[in-house]
């Protein structure tokens, strides 16, 4: 491992690549802590927002005309402002208002901190896109197959978790691919509000050590891997819910 | 309940005067059957005459306008109906079978008692290996819809609805969509099940299986029933000009 490291400590001193990340153990730790924050954030934000999309779908189809509306709402104002906007929203507008809270040393601390506040902002941000990706794929759901699960006896709530949802989103896994992508790369917005991802952390390591050209780089390849792991394990799950037979 | 007033010597399904509109097209205008436990009865009649439209209405898939539905005593016709109860005593086989494509034939059977009526998972399979081999698929049961026939995905249907242990069994037009060699098994499969005493109400072109195998004989025009009787009687001696060029023009 040492062996790795001087070698980068050489090819800055031999040829001028600052790849500082790797021959310097507190940029090393910085970067490895920001690489560690963006998947942790994007994590949540997957989860949260697909959870977001699957009971708004469900909300959406629900006989009563409010929650319906209410969902609308909801897609309309995340769908149609940008995630920066929401972002500074939900942090100063939202979190400025809040009563300060005492923290475990008595500081009075705001009672929500910046990477909560991103992960509800961006989940937020993703699922309004979700919802309208999980209806698209609920009505492809033929209504014979719900009427024949009406028959035997499901009640709407039954049918729809083990019969329409495990068929829709058979359905709309591709789309809900692009969603997720597009969500992974969102999350560098969460550098305006100072959450230590891989932007931010990047952005204090190049102002140390005047790298940004070696830091653009090691950023879109550190980005590349990351989505291609993501679109790696997407494509394995939708092979795993292949249903043989069905579809192509 | 109404429903403890009911005995087995009382019909089983009981239509009074069934009326259903979908908006301004009246599609039943009255009708009135009565069908005995253990009883076969198949209903016949041209398209849009509202067999299928009735059948659908007994399980309350179609909610009624007016008019009374009787389900061993219980009125389907009732804001407060109790679906859950209804669709445990009957049930349903479509023409498009509508099995459900991500699970396994044998999952198919198994899910309703499983996760609808709560029952305990190994006595529920133990059911259903029974019906995949009384609907004669032993080997099917690893299967997905998708890779079986037409005919033996509407077996599984049949054995998907039994395990529910219904009642009633209705059949909408449920050979409608097979090609003649397979409509065989399945009414075999149907056959078998009237002869073991299932009341069973059909909606059929299969002229050959009503005079056969039902106990009684509807034909229905319009939204009316036009005339029925015993199968004997009824394709031999139909009295209605309409059910006489409807025969003439079918057998």
């Amino acid at each position: 491992m040492e062996a790795i490291w001087s070698w980068f400590e050489w090819l800055y001193e031999a040829h001028g690549v600052n790849l500082s990340i790797f021959y310097d153990s507190l940029d090393r730790d910085r970067f490895f802590f920001g690489l560690l924050t963006t998947i942790r954030l994007s994590l949540i934000c997957i989860v949260a927002s697909v959870v977001i999309g699957v009971v708004g779908a469900w909300l959406q189809t629900s006989r009563f005309k409010w929650t319906s509306r209410l969902v609308q709402g909801y897609i309309q104002f995340f769908r149609n402002t940008p995630p920066l906007v929401q972002l500074y929203f939900f942090f100063f507008a939202i979190g400025g208002v809040l009563p300060k809270v005492p923290d475990a040393s008595g500081h009075m601390v705001p009672p929500i901190g910046n990477f909560t506040w991103a992960a509800i902002s961006l989940s937020f941000f993703a699922g309004a896109f979700n919802v309208e990706i999980f209806r698209a794929g609920i009505e492809a759901v033929p209504k014979s197959t719900s009427e024949a699960a009406e028959a035997l006896g499901y009640t709407r709530l039954q049918s729809y978790i083990y019969i329409i949802l495990p068929l829709a989103f058979r359905v709309c896994l591709p789309s809900l691919n692009n969603n997720l992508v597009n969500l992974v790369k969102t999350t560098t917005l969460a550098y305006v509000i100072a959450v230590p991802e891989l932007l931010y952390v990047s952005s204090q390591i190049w102002s140390d050590q005047f790298n940004v050209r070696e830091m653009m780089n090691v950023l879109l390849f550190t980005y590349v891997g990351l989505v291609a792991v993501l679109v790696f394990m997407m494509h394995r799950w939708e092979k795993t819910l292949k249903i043989p037979g069905y579809g192509r | 309940m109404a429903e403890s007033d009911w005995t087995p010597d009382q019909p089983m399904v009981s239509a009074k005067d069934v009326h259903k509109s979908f908006g301004a097209l009246e599609v039943l205008k009255g009708i009135s059957l009565d069908v005995m436990k253990g009883e076969c009865i198949c209903i016949i009649g041209p398209s849009g005459s509202g067999k299928s439209t009735f059948i659908r209405c007994i399980n309350a898939l179609n909610p009624i306008n007016s008019g009374s539905i009787l389900v061993e005593g219980q009125e389907v016709n009732d804001p407060q109906l109790d679906k859950l109860e209804l669709r445990k005593k009957v049930g349903m086989v479509f023409q498009q079978y509508n099995l459900f494509p991500h699970k396994t034939a044998l999952q198919n059977i198994m899910m309703a008692p499983i996760k609808v009526l709560k029952e305990d998972r190994d006595e529920v399979e133990q059911r259903a290996r029974h019906l995949v081999k009384k609907v004669r698929l032993d080997g099917k049961e690893d299967s997905y819809p998708g890779e079986l026939s037409g005919g033996q995905q509407q077996r599984v249907a049949i054995a998907r609805s039994l395990a529910m242990r219904p009642d009633v069994m209705l059949f909408d037009e449920v050979t409608a969509a097979l090609d003649p060699e397979t409509v065989k098994e399945v009414l075999l499969t149907i056959r078998e099940l009237a002869e073991e005493g299932m009341t069973c109400i059909l909606v059929t072109h299969e002229m050959g299986f009503a005079r056969e195998v039902a106990n009684h004989v509807y034909f229905t025009d319009r939204g009316v029933i036009v005339e029925h009787g015993p199968p004997k009687t009824f394709f031999t001696e139909a009295e209605d000009p309409r059910t006489r060029e409807f025969l003439s023009q079918i057998l």
